[in-house]
C-alpha cells in the first residue's frame, strides 16, 4: 500500500518534471536572442541580451519609462515609439493606443519583447529620470485620510525636477504584500529646494502603497523611488490661470504656487479646490496666504457636504458652476486639474463649454 | 475498436465533429469567432496542439500509465502534458516563425484550456483507439473543429449588418446558429460509426 503510494507518487513527479526540464531547457536555447542593441533618438546606444521586455531592458540601464501598473499591459503609461525592431501591433496593446499613436508608431514598452536590434525615440526629459534612494524626514497628518511626507534624498543627493511633475514611490514588501509595486505621487514641494521632497499621500482602503504609507512607514525609514515624470507643469505664458484640485490633487498645485512665489508673477490666477466636508480641507492657511504674496490670486475652497454642525461660510456645491464667475477671459485661460479621472472629465466638459481651448486645459488624473 | 485510421479521419471531420456533435470547445468557439482571420489563426492552433497531443498522450497512456497502474491520474497526466506542449509550442513559434506567433498571439495560451483537447485524449482512451487512429482522429477533430469556428465566424460576419432581437445579440444568437449547423451535420451521421 505504501509502496505504491510512494511509486505513484514518485511516477507522476518524474513525468511532470521530465515536461518541465524539457520546458526550461526549451527556454535557455529557444529565448536566446543574442546580443541586441537599442538606439536611443540616435544618441545613446544600449547593447544587452535580448529576450527581456523593452521596459524592462531600459530600466536596467537607468532609463526609466514612466510604468504604474508594473508591466502588465494595464495602465498604459509606457508608451514609446518604436522606429524598428518593435515587430507588429500585439492584440494585448490595441486597447491602449489610439489611432493616431498607432500610425506614429507608439507602441507600450511593457509588451514588446527585444528580439533584435531595437531603435526606439524617447522625450528627452526621459534621460533626466533616475532612481532616488532618500530617508523619511517627517510625516504630518493633514486631513484624516491624508499625509504629507517629506523625503530628504541620499543618493543622489539632489533632484532637478519642474513644479508640477511626479515621481513613482516603490514600496517594498511588508506584511501580507509579497511583491514590490510602484505607484505614482506628485510632488508638492518647490523644486527650488532640491535636497527634500514632499508628497501628498490620500489613504485608499486596500490600496498596496497607501497602505504602507499610512500603516507601516516611519520616520527615518528608507525609501525609493523614480522620477520625475509627466509633463503636468507651468506653461511659460501671461495667459490667465484656473486651478482645480481635489483631494490629495494639491500636491503638484502646491508645487507650482511656491515655485511661481519664489520667481514671481504677475499672471491671474484663481484656485479652486473641491472637498466634501471641513474635515476635508487641509493647508488651508497655507494656500490663502498666497493671496498676499501674489498680485492677482485668490483661493476658493468648495464643499460639497458640508454637514450642519460645521458652520460652513464658504462655498457650496461643486466646483463647476463657480467657474463662469472666475474665468473672465475664457479664451485667454490656462486650466491645471488635478483629480480623479470623473471629476478631470466634468470638469474639462464645463471648461470646454465655457469657451477655453481644449489644447490649453492641462491635467493630472489619478486612478 | 477495429477502424481504418483514413475512414476514422473523416469521420472525426464531418460525421461525429467534436465541437458539433459532442459540443466541446464552445468558450472559445463563442468569443474568438467574431472575425474570420482570428478564428482560423485559433482553429490552426488547436488542429496542431490536437494532433500532437493525441499522439503524445495516447504514448504516456499506455506506455506510462497502464504499466504502472496509474490510470486513475489519466486527467491530471493529460492536463499536464498539454499544458506542457502549448507552452513549448508558444516558445518554438516564437523563435521560428515570429510572424505566425503574432497571429496567434494570445490564442495559444488558451488552448491549454480548451475541452476539445481534453476530450479527445480522454474518447482515444475510452473508445481504445491504436497510435495511428488517435493521431487522425486528432488531426480529424482538429480540422473539425476549425471548419466549425470558420463557419460560424463567417455567418457572425455576415449577422454584423442583420437586425437581431436584442436579447439574442452575441452569445445568443451564437449558439442558435451553432445549434441549426449542428443539426445540419446529423445529416452525415450514420455513415461511419466511430464509437
Amino acid at each position: 500500500m505504501f509502496v505504491s503510494i510512494i511509486q505513484d507518487i514518485g511516477i507522476t513527479s518524474l513525468v511532470s518534471g521530465g515536461l518541465a526540464l524539457i520546458l526550461v531547457i526549451a527556454q535557455r536555447y529557444l529565448n536566446d536572442y543574442g546580443d541586441c542593441k537599442i538606439d536611443i533618438n540616435g544618441k545613446r546606444l544600449i547593447t544587452l541580451k535580448g529576450g527581456s521586455s523593452l521596459l524592462n531592458a531600459l530600466s536596467e540601464n537607468q532609463i526609466f519609462i514612466p510604468s504604474a501598473c508594473g508591466g502588465k499591459g494595464s495602465c498604459g503609461t509606457c508608451k514609446c515609439q518604436v522606429l524598428e525592431g518593435g515587430g507588429p501591433l500585439l492584440p494585448t496593446e490595441k486597447p491602449l493606443l489610439t489611432t493616431k499613436e498607432m500610425t506614429g508608431n507608439v507602441r507600450l514598452a511593457c509588451q514588446i519583447k527585444v528580439k533584435s536590434d531595437v531603435r526606439i525615440h524617447i522625450p528627452e526629459s526621459i534621460f533626466n529620470i533616475r532612481r532616488f534612494q532618500g530617508v523619511v524626514s517627517k510625516i504630518e497628518d493633514y486631513t484624516y485620510d491624508i499625509k504629507g511626507v517629506i523625503i530628504t534624498l541620499t543618493e543622489p543627493e539632489t533632484i532637478d525636477f519642474k513644479a508640477g511633475q511626479y515621481v513613482q514611490l516603490e514600496t517594498p514588501i511588508y506584511a501580507k504584500v509579497r511583491q514590490k509595486v510602484g505607484r505614482a505621487y506628485s510632488i508638492s514641494s518647490d523644486p527650488g529646494n532640491d535636497r527634500q521632497i514632499q508628497l501628498i499621500i490620500r489613504y485608499v482602503p486596500e490600496g498596496i502603497c497607501t497602505t504602507w504609507v499610512h500603516q507601516y512607514l516611519n520616520e527615518g525609514d528608507q525609501i525609493s523611488f523614480t522620477g520625475p515624470y509627466g509633463d503636468f507643469f507651468i506653461r511659460d505664458t501671461s495667459a490667465d490661470m484656473i486651478f482645480v484640485a481635489g483631494g490629495s490633487g494639491k500636491a503638484p498645485i502646491k508645487s507650482i504656487l511656491e515655485y511661481l512665489s519664489r520667481v514671481g508673477t504677475t499672471r491671474r490666477m484663481r484656485y479652486l479646490f473641491g472637498a466634501r466636508t471641513c474635515k476635508d480641507l487641509y493647508l488651508t492657511g497655507e494656500m490663502h496666504a498666497f493671496e498676499q504674496v501674489f498680485d492677482d490670486f485668490e483661493y476658493i475652497p468648495v464643499l460639497s457636504k458640508p454637514c450642519p454642525e460645521e458652520n460652513w461660510q464658504g462655498r457650496i456645491g461643486y466646483v463647476m458652476p463657480v467657474f463662469p464667475e472666475l474665468i473672465t477671459d475664457p479664451a485667454n485661460t490656462e486650466a491645471y486639474l488635478c483629480g480623479s479621472p470623473a471629476m478631470i472629465e466634468s470638469v474639462k466638459k464645463a471648461l470646454i463649454e465655457l469657451g477655453v481651448p481644449k489644447d490649453r486645459i492641462y491635467y493630472d488624473s489619478f486612478g | 475498436m477495429d477502424i481504418n485510421a483514413f475512414i476514422l479521419f473523416w469521420a472525426a471531420i464531418f460525421t461525429s465533429n467534436i465541437l458539433l456533435t459532442n459540443f466541446l470547445g464552445m468558450c472559445s468557439y463563442l468569443s474568438i469567432s467574431r472575425e474570420v482571420e482570428s478564428s482560423f489563426g485559433l482553429g490552426m492552433a488547436v488542429f496542431f496542439v490536437l494532433t500532437v497531443t493525441a499522439g503524445l498522450n495516447w504514448v504516456i497512456y499506455y506506455h506510462i500509465l497502464v504499466p504502472f497502474d496509474l490510470i486513475y491520474l489519466q486527467f491530471i497526466v493529460f492536463i499536464i502534458v498539454i499544458a506542457a506542449f502549448v507552452q513549448l509550442l508558444e516558445m518554438l513559434i516564437e523563435r521560428f516563425t515570429p510572424a505566425l506567433y503574432y497571429t496567434l498571439g494570445i490564442f495559444l495560451p488558451l488552448i491549454t484550456v480548451n475541452c476539445a483537447i481534453f476530450g479527445v485524449s480522454l474518447f482515444l482512451v475510452i473508445r481504445k483507439y491504436s497510435f495511428i487512429q488517435s493521431v487522425a482522429y486528432g488531426a480529424g477533430s482538429g480540422i473539425g473543429w476549425l471548419l466549425a469556428i470558420l463557419m460560424l465566424a463567417g455567418i457572425r460576419n455576415r449577422l454584423k449588418e442583420k437586425m437581431i432581437p436584442q436579447g439574442l445579440q452575441g452569445a445568443g444568437i451564437s449558439l442558435i446558429v451553432t445549434g441549426i449547423m449542428a443539426l445540419a451535420f446529423i445529416g452525415f451521421s450514420g455513415i461511419v460509426i466511430v464509437q
